[in-house]
């Protein structure tokens, strides 16, 4: 059963994996709340514009 | 030898949190307050999604170019009480490590905050990680005594970095913000280093005290301290100025002013029989210096915003 066994190390290791999970979601969830801020401006709601313009 | 022995002899497997201290939480929180207040002033809106993810990739920027310092510097780290204790010299992360870390994070931070600010703004990082990684810490740090003269620019940027991000520019206002953490530093770091001289000299790290000696060093402090008070209140007479800061980095400043002079004119023997008394106050006071200087930039941007600042150039602002 080598490698089975519990040690300070699997436990380091599962955190820091842990935490690195964390990370890479909130760099997915800022990339896509940044996207959203970012088009709102021009995308969300064209009629308005349109009403400006007209 | 077992499967857990094994994964040790290979060596790396620290925790989440050694990595994120080779970013220098410390100095990065200066960071993000600087740079933030340097958004905050600026003339110009932006976006708080906007504002919050530029901040963070100047933050983690700064903690990327943290991390090459450690890279850089763990053979002189080890030999420092004060620095003993980091991720690399401490071995709980290997040098290769923290190099990547630094390598990743900084190309990751400029790219990102280019697209989401501007590319003058990430442009700016990416000179200011350069200048404190290669710039400050291969090249100045172990040469020449100015070394945090000069380095000191690298801390000095972050606000100039907040400003572009909302302008897309850089203005007068930009460069007086960095010119008081660039006039700041030197009088900072050498009243610390007048108290931990030993550190440096075990180091080989040629810092002021240890080439030209504690009076010169005490000399100068004051006459940066000198030049920091001009310059820390010349941003009142600008737009992102006012009375109210006026007041307050006046104040300030007389008591830094007051305290170098008392560092700069004495005995070395005075500050031995005390303990460095003064020297720390001078320290301690000077971080709080800094913070409350930036504080009323942003208490002034408030003030603006509710129609309440008395401005110094044209009534009112």
């Amino acid at each position: 059963m080598i490698g089975r066994e519990e040690h300070d190390l699997h436990r380091r290791r599962r955190g820091r994996n842990y935490a690195l999970l964390a990370v890479l979601a909130g760099f997915v969830a800022l990339l896509f709340t940044v996207t959203i801020a970012k088009l709102g401006a021009n995308v969300i709601k064209p009629e308005m514009e349109w009403e400006v313009t007209e | 030898m077992t499967h857990a022995t094994d994964i040790e002899a290979r060596g790396g497997d620290a925790e989440f949190k050694d990595y994120f201290e080779l970013l220098k939480p410390r100095v990065m929180s200066l960071v993000i307050f600087t740079a933030l207040v340097g958004l905050l002033v600026a003339p110009v809106g932006v976006h708080p999604v906007i504002a919050f993810a530029s901040i963070l990739c100047i933050a983690v920027g700064a903690g990327a170019s943290g991390a090459l310092n450690m890279w850089w510097d763990a053979d002189i780290d080890v030999k420092m009480a004060r620095t003993r204790n980091r991720p690399v010299p401490s071995g709980r992360v290997t040098a290769d490590e923290a190099l990547a870390v630094g390598l990743g994070l900084s190309i990751l931070s400029v790219a990102m905050l280019g697209l989401f600010a501007n590319w003058l703004s990430a442009g700016i990082l990416a000179f200011t990680i350069f200048f404190y990684a290669v710039i400050y810490s291969m090249w100045l740090k172990r040469s020449t005594p100015q070394n945090i003269v000069i380095g000191g620019a690298a801390g000095a940027f972050p606000p100039m970095l907040g400003w572009a991000v909302a302008t897309g520019g850089v203005s007068v206002e930009a460069v007086l913000m960095f010119a008081v953490i660039f006039l700041w530093t030197p009088p900072h770091f050498w009243a610390l280093a007048l108290y931990r001289n030993g550190d440096y000299e075990r180091a080989e790290v040629p810092m002021m005290t240890v080439v030209a000696g504690p009076v010169a060093t005490r000399r100068q402090v004051f006459w940066y301290s000198l030049a920091l008070a001009a310059v820390a209140i010349a941003p009142a007479f600008t737009s992102i100025g006012g009375l109210v800061y006026l007041v307050v980095a006046g104040a300030l400043s007389a008591e830094f002013v007051r305290l170098a002079w008392i560092v700069g004119f004495r005995a070395e023997t005075a500050a031995e029989a005390d303990g460095h008394k003064v020297e720390k106050r001078l320290f301690n006071f000077s971080i709080l210096y800094l913070f409350l200087i930036f504080l009323a930039l942003a208490v002034e941007a408030g003030l603006r915003a509710a129609d309440l600042s008395v401005g110094l150039v044209g009534g009112l602002v």
